[in-house]
């Protein structure tokens, strides 16, 4: 295994994701008679996304609905090919590997998913449910299964005798520990965890997040953790994304983003959240709300938004630089 | 309808209210003897996780239970006058006029359909003797009054057209529309961004007292009703456990459930520690045990706990528990 730590586990260059919509016949024949081009329907869900995953480190990606964090993870995972862009696992190109060999390293790479009721096959046991993948895979026999979930479903906090049930005999809380079961089945190295705890009630997702921070420790697992609540992200995060529109606006500590956020809409994001803190206070709250994917604005993509936007935000897509060692920004104000 | 002792009786005043489901095995009770009040302009919070009976609450105050559930008991009063007493003709005079309600999913109130215009206008029209004409410049005028960009145009889109955001803003317009003395939200926001909800909280806050409507806010997201709310209720297993000024409540609960939500909350950890956790899951209603309904999870409980706790009341500070937190910050012992 490759330990040296000046090669990221996952890294991520320059990648894109875009989807199409389908042009239909009737389409086609009304681009063709009125001589237009057409690529209006393409979403540019990821747009020219760079980051790098070190081991043993916890990624948060935040961002509202439509930034593309989810697209990002997909991609991560693999579960999407990126449209360009490439993906590397321990410094391999993923997507040049020959197919065999690509799928054996991608296991190491498992997601978790946001709803627990969705992400289950309803009419599977519990045990087939966490113990196929490796028996297909053929890290264990079929003989082994039974074993071999039985000690996987303790590690995430389950009753073992539980193995032939099926999911909808189980509470929220529980189905979101049979998910995480089956990722681990596999052995993998990065979890990608997309909103995983967001469908909990408060009092599981503590639950929940102890686990993540136990399997992390005990089985050196690296994350990937996207979601909406910044709360969750600033307690487990090692270092946060911030995504708009398709693109990374900020990246930076944990800590050092929550205290000295650099960008407005960072700034915006940490002011609309309500924290537990605060009493009856006036929301101010920022305008607007995020454009749509197949028309991002010319420019800087949140300048319609933001309350510092000049002349120059609305013509010239700042770059994401360093401000301060370690935490970057995508903002033309940082130049003065 | 403004009466002259408006600043002494409570706009609403829910008192023992009880609402069962008929199952096998007898009747679930999954609002049980639940009592509150509002008052004109007051936000009233209620807190609880899925299963609680908060969402059930509201619903039996508009009298929307649907069987098998029916209302077992208690009292609604609206202005000083029992909603549960009304038949259903003068019920339907009271919904969506004095009492409006405002749930997650704005599709609950919208008709795909239709267009905005023709379902505002319905709405006004269902309740006050105006014009079609009239109508439709009230339902503009709520509409610029939530904050939505260019209403006479959205008055003629259809709510596919709309984003999550606007569709919830559009349903407020709607609740607005009778200028209501109450308005009830089921998880408003839930579903909505964060900068989203912060313009929908601003909306409603200043609304609320502009008009002097009175504002029961149902969610699962203490941190909003720490923002939003003057008083707040916290319910488990049906019943409130815990209510008071936010302040009270959040800064020194006395529930041990209060302070076990609290404590888990990421903000009140050190980063990366592990959070304190409640253990165990909220039992379904059907299996809740005898007396406390929280025993069963409380790192507290002792034998006595089988019987219902009375209500202490401090100051407006109530909880029901007999063993209450002393610690000023509550933090729950692991």
């Amino acid at each position: 295994m490759d330990d040296r730590d000046d090669v990221p586990l996952l890294e991520l260059r320059d990648v894109s994701k875009r989807f199409a919509q389908p042009v239909d016949l009737a389409e086609r024949l009304a681009r063709w008679l009125t001589r237009r081009g057409g690529n209006e329907g393409v979403v540019h869900a990821v747009d020219g996304v760079s980051l790098a995953i070190r081991r043993g480190e916890v990624v948060g990606l935040v961002g509202e609905s439509g930034s593309g964090k989810s697209t990002l993870g997909r991609v991560a995972a693999g579960l999407h090919a990126p449209s360009s862009g490439t993906r590397r696992w321990q410094g391999a190109d993923l997507d040049r590997l020959p197919a065999a060999k690509r799928r054996r390293r991608q296991l190491a790479i498992q997601m978790i998913f946001q709803d627990p009721y969705a992400s289950l096959n309803p009419r599977l046991r519990v045990q087939d449910i966490v113990g196929e993948a490796p028996v297909v895979h053929r890290m264990i026999t079929a003989a082994q299964q039974a074993d071999y979930v039985a000690e996987l479903l303790q590690r995430v906090g389950l009753d073992a005798s539980l193995m032939r049930r099926y999911p909808h005999q189980f509470s929220g809380g529980q189905r979101a520990r049979i998910g995480i079961a089956r990722a681990l089945a596999v052995r993998p190295e990065l979890l990608v965890c997309d909103e995983a705890v967001a469908a909990l009630d408060v009092s599981i997702q503590a639950q929940v997040l102890n686990l993540f921070m136990h399997l992390r420790a005990e089985l050196r697992l690296t994350y990937l953790f996207i979601s909406h609540d910044l709360g969750v992200v600033r307690h487990i995060a090692d270092r946060v994304l911030v995504m708009y529109l398709g693109r990374i606006v900020e990246s930076a500590p944990a800590e050092e983003l929550f205290t000295r956020p650099n960008h407005p809409y960072t700034m915006a994001l940490l002011e609309a959240a309500p924290v537990l803190e605060v009493r009856r206070i006036d929301f101010r709250p920022i305008g607007g709300e995020m454009p749509s994917p197949l028309r991002p604005p010319f420019g800087c993509r949140f300048h319609p938004r933001c309350p510092h936007a000049m002349p120059r935000c609305s013509a010239e897509e700042p770059a994401l630089r360093e401000v301060v060692p370690g935490h970057f920004s995508a903002c033309h104000l940082n130049d003065g | 309808m403004t009466r002259p002792d408006d600043t002494m009786q409570p706009t609403l005043a829910v008192e023992h209210l009880r609402t069962e489901f008929a199952a096998r095995g007898g009747a679930v009770t999954v609002v049980n003897d639940i009592s509150f009040t509002v008052r004109r302009g007051e936000i009233l919070g209620i807190v609880g996780e899925s299963g609680s009976g908060k969402s059930m609450t509201a619903y039996s105050i508009m009298r929307l239970v649907d069987a098998p559930g029916c209302i077992a008991g208690g009292r609604v009063l609206l202005n000083g006058q029992d909603l549960l007493g009304l038949n259903e003709e003068q019920m339907r005079r009271v919904r969506g006029n004095r009492i409006a309600m405002i749930f997650q999913d704005p599709m609950m109130t919208l008709n795909p359909v239709l267009r905005i215009d023709t379902q505002m206008i319905e709405a006004v029209q269902a309740h006050q003797k105006v014009g079609r004409a009239q109508a439709r410049e009230m339902a503009r005028a709520a509409l610029a009054r939530v904050g939505l960009p260019s209403p006479e145009e959205r008055l003629l889109a259809y709510p596919h057209q709309f984003s999550g955001g606007m569709r919830q803003r559009v349903a407020i317009a709607i609740a607005l529309l009778n200028q209501p003395d109450l308005i009830l939200c089921d998880e408003p926001t839930t579903a909505l961004d964060v900068t989203i909800q912060g313009q929908i909280l601003h909306e409603m806050q200043t609304l609320c007292r502009a008009s002097g409507t009175a504002l029961v806010w149902i969610t699962h997201d203490l941190a909003v009703v720490a923002g939003l709310a003057d008083r707040v209720c916290v319910m488990y297993g049906g019943r409130i456990v815990e209510s008071g000024h936010v302040r009270d409540v959040l800064e020194r609960p006395r529930h041990p459930y209060t302070a076990g939500l609290i404590a888990s909350s990421p903000s009140r950890n050190r980063r990366g520690a592990p959070l304190r956790q409640i253990a165990g899951a909220a039992p379904p209603p059907s299996e809740l045990p005898s007396g406390c309904p929280f025993r069963t999870r409380c790192p507290h409980a002792t034998p006595v706990c089988a019987t219902m706790p009375e209500a202490d009341v401090q100051d407006g500070h109530m909880w029901r528990c007999f063993h209450p937190m002393r610690e000023p910050e509550g933090a729950a012992h692991g």
